[in-house]
């Protein structure tokens, strides 16, 4: 492996909005790992290690990683001009395809196949958004919680909101300060 | 008649601002991705004010899924739905005017505290509950074809191909097109 390089920085706003458009039009269910590879592996805009503490930033805010992600990383480049750049980038052509397609849908709405299609594919959706919960669950083996307290709180959680359709403000200010004033006794000073 | 700035037409602007801020509020809780906060758009949209069905905002979120982008542009397609071009601006501004206010506040804050306890405790309490969260989402997207065995076997069969291959998961979302069309699901 060669020395990587020093990381390059975008020149302009407008190389920020190019580059943010082209990886969210490559990102099928998901632009984060396409967002690595282009920032990261493509443009060397950032180090790999720069990435990731920039993802575990986005994570702890709320709103979407991506957006998050593109805003830091936009400001931190250009200012506000920078973070609004990589934003419309990122959401601009995909939302007229995607209100195009929903346009489309709601005038086929009539035609039984396209309603069996799209029930179809929401169950599909259904199993992409259990397979991100799995796919995060293996990393509460390592919380300081302990196992046991976060496959209680995983199923409290659940329950409130999927079974007893409590409202969500409630469960996550509740259950989350719960959660949070528990992992302060663990994480230590 | 659907109309493309109202859609179906059933939102005055009081309502189309409840959609707002109901909205915002939950951009704030959005701690796991504005996915997390489905249960209660759901709970929101098709319970308590019925704008939309079950069947309609499952949809929403699968037509979402099937495009590129952000899947939050999942909010994009519900207030298409709810009520055209108006209701798209009512969520899409929702949910992103104050989590990307907050984010851009609070970054610099973040970066130079990432070592803080407060921060630490935050992280490691919430994230049990985003899982918990993204299991609820799924139950409830699941709302409109529940009951059927096929539709368990379905979910099944997309976590497997998830989890074990590398595939993009457009193929998934075609295969369940491709379920439903054939009757299975």
């Amino acid at each position: 492996m060669a020395e990587p390089l020093p990381p390059a920085r975008p020149r302009s706003p407008g190389v920020l909005f190019t580059a943010f458009t082209a990886l969210a039009l490559k990102g099928f269910g998901g632009v984060l790992p396409v967002a690595q590879r282009t920032l990261v592996d493509d443009k060397r805009w950032m180090t790999r290690e720069q990435f990731l503490e920039l993802l575990s930033i986005s994570q702890v805010l709320p709103g979407p990683n991506i957006i998050n992600m593109a805003l830091i990383f936009g400001d931190r480049c250009h200012g506000w001009r920078g973070a609004a750049a990589a934003l419309a980038g990122l959401l601009c052509a995909p939302l007229v395809l995607v209100l195009t397609l929903a346009a489309l849908a709601q005038g086929l709405r009539g035609q039984p196949l396209v309603a069996d299609a799209l029930r179809g594919m929401g169950v599909v959706a259904a199993g992409l958004v259990l397979s991100t919960a799995v796919r995060l669950a293996g990393s509460l083996r390592a919380s300081p919680l302990g196992l046991p307290a976060c496959v209680v709180l995983v199923l409290a959680t659940a329950a409130a909101v999927g079974w007893w359709r409590w409202p969500l403000a409630i469960v996550v200010l509740g259950l989350g300060a719960a959660a949070t004033a528990m992992a302060w006794r663990r994480v230590g000073p | 008649m659907t109309s493309l700035w109202l859609g179906p037409g059933l939102l005055g602007t009081a309502e189309l601002l409840h959609l707002t801020t109901h909205f915002m509020m939950l951009s704030l809780l959005a701690v796991g991705g504005a996915i997390t906060t489905a249960p209660d758009m759901q709970r929101f949209v098709v319970r308590e004010q019925a704008w939309l069905s079950d069947a309609q905002f499952t949809a929403s979120v699968a037509l979402a899924q099937a495009a590129p982008g952000p899947n939050v542009l999942f909010v994009a397609v519900i207030g298409f739905n709810v009520a055209g071009l108006a209701g798209v601006l009512a969520t899409l501004v929702g949910t992103l005017v104050p989590s990307t206010t907050l984010a851009l506040t609070a970054s610099r804050w973040a970066d130079r505290n990432r070592s803080s306890r407060a921060l630490r405790a935050f992280t490691v309490g919430l994230a049990p509950v985003t899982i918990g969260l993204l299991l609820s989402t799924t139950w409830i997207l699941l709302e409109p074809t529940r009951p059927q065995w096929t539709t368990a076997a379905l979910v099944a069969a997309t976590l497997v191909v998830m989890l074990r291959t590398r595939i993009s998961p457009l193929w998934p979302i075609a295969g369940g097109a491709a379920a439903g069309m054939a009757g299975w699901v």
